[in-house]
């Protein structure tokens, strides 16, 4: 026996479930659960073997869809027991989460629909320009940014043995921090960036954003001549580009 | 001022703009003229170019008037233009209309709703400056609170957010919204 599998990409489970749910042609609110558990299970096998880099929130499903799917082959306990409630719970918590992920996925839909800029009606800024090299500024190596980024860590105080960092500041955090500069102005210095900074991790993390953001091509690093000031400023054509969209963690893109 | 030469500026204005014109913009402009002669020579000019079948048309978004091509001609335009399509994968559109919709809502309201990881379309985002940090949410980690900006509506060709496509009724599932306490960022500016 074979079973012919399809294999689309899934945005997560809760889509791979809407799937599922669509194929068998039953009612988001009447789920069963059976077929469905087995169905889905069945899905991540494929995505497994053809070493699909199943994430984290596909097995979390897996093991919710698990659980509910035994406590109804449970014989029904007395009534208003704390397991027969926690069934119900779980299967109205999916239900509600499928109904509202839908929901998304129709306007996502009718947005995908509309006369999308760059796509089908353009502007006349809205050309493509080709990224216009800065002339005299050289491209800064990672050695360098290392350097600076030691010279940094030199500068802080080294007496702070307890360092009590309540208020957290994440990667991502200090790149949204890091863009906004680059909106208001123009460009900035490296070493300004670490002006107002008093930990070694908010160093780190100040200095991993600039690296995340050089790699999703959002700034450049320059500097005038070798071992001159290190500067930062947004990549030409930042807003301009909708065309490509290859999003951090590698995503597959396809059109609609 | 004659009407004829009234339009003729506005499409002249409207070639030249860098973004959307607002009819408080283009009067400032023309002078003597009040703010409805002005919209209904807008309006004209819309459907002149509509009923010729022009390969510009001039288009109501992101609250001002913008002189766009035709969808008509499309494929001719990317043609001349050359380079990749321009695309909208579904986790774009799906992280969008979230956002849209919910706004402010943080990354992790997101990805409860979206049941999957969104970093990476977030940054994205952020970085096409369709979406921006509005405040941040009064809970431990302070997280940021996302909207969508000014350059989301000109993507979408939409007039304003009350001109999102509707959002289907839960069925018969009503979902109580807790109201978001909210810092406001220092920058606030309103596009």
């Amino acid at each position: 026996m074979s079973t012919r599998v399809q294999l689309e990409i899934f945005e997560g489970p809760l889509d791979l479930l809407l799937h599922l749910i669509k194929k068998n042609e039953v009612s988001i609110t009447d789920i069963p659960i059976a077929t469905i558990t087995e169905q889905y299970l069945a899905t991540l096998e494929v995505m497994q073997s053809l070493n699909l880099d199943v994430a984290g929130e596909f097995l979390v499903m897996a093991a919710t869809l698990v659980h509910i799917k035994s406590r109804m082959l449970l014989p029904a306990g007395n009534d208003g027991s704390e397991e027969d409630e926690d069934e119900g719970d779980s299967r109205e918590e999916l239900i509600r989460r499928l109904l509202e992920y839908q929901r998304f996925k129709d306007v996502a839909e009718q947005l995908g629909q509309r006369e999308i800029l760059a796509r089908d009606v353009f502007i006349r800024s809205g050309t493509p320009t080709e990224e216009v090299p800065v002339p005299n500024l050289r491209e800064v190596s990672v050695f360098e940014l290392l350097t600076a980024l030691r010279r940094v860590l030199e500068r802080l105080p080294k007496d702070n043995v307890h360092e009590v960092t309540l208020d957290k500041i994440t990667v991502r955090e200090k790149m949204t921090l890091l863009l906004d500069t680059l909106r208001a102005q123009p460009g900035v210095l490296f070493d300004s960036l670490f002006a107002t900074v008093k930990t070694r991790m908010e160093v780190v993390v100040t200095f991993l954003a600039m690296l995340e953001l050089v790699k999703a091509r959002a700034i450049r690093i320059f500097q005038d001549e070798l071992g001159g000031p290190i500067q930062i400023e947004a990549a030409a054509g930042m807003d301009e580009a909708p065309a490509v969209l290859v999003t951090a963690d590698g995503e597959e893109q396809h059109g609609t | 001022m004659e009407r004829e030469e009234v339009k003729s500026i506005i499409e002249s204005l409207l070639f030249v703009a860098d973004g959307p014109l607002t009819l408080q913009r283009i009067q400032e402009v023309i002078e003597g003229s009040n703010r409805e002669e002005i919209r209904s020579a807008v309006t004209e000019l819309q459907e002149e170019l509509e009923r010729d079948r022009h390969g510009v048309r001039v288009v109501e978004v992101a609250g001002g008037y913008q002189m766009r091509t035709a969808k008509s001609n499309a494929d001719s335009v990317k043609k001349f233009l050359g380079g990749r399509p321009a695309r909208m994968s579904r986790a774009t559109l799906e992280t969008l209309a979230i956002v849209a919709y919910r706004q402010p809502i943080t990354k992790a309201e997101i990805e409860a709703i979206r049941g999957v990881d969104v970093d990476g379309v977030i940054s994205t985002l952020l970085e096409r400056d369709l979406i921006r940090a509005m405040a941040r949410k009064d809970v431990p980690g302070r997280p940021f609170l996302y909207g969508t900006t000014q350059k989301f509506l000109e993507l979408f060709n939409l007039k304003d957010l009350t001109h999102l496509p509707t959002l289907k009724e839960m069925e018969e599932i009503t979902l109580p919204e807790p109201p978001a306490e909210e810092i406001p960022l220092e920058s606030t500016e309103e596009c």
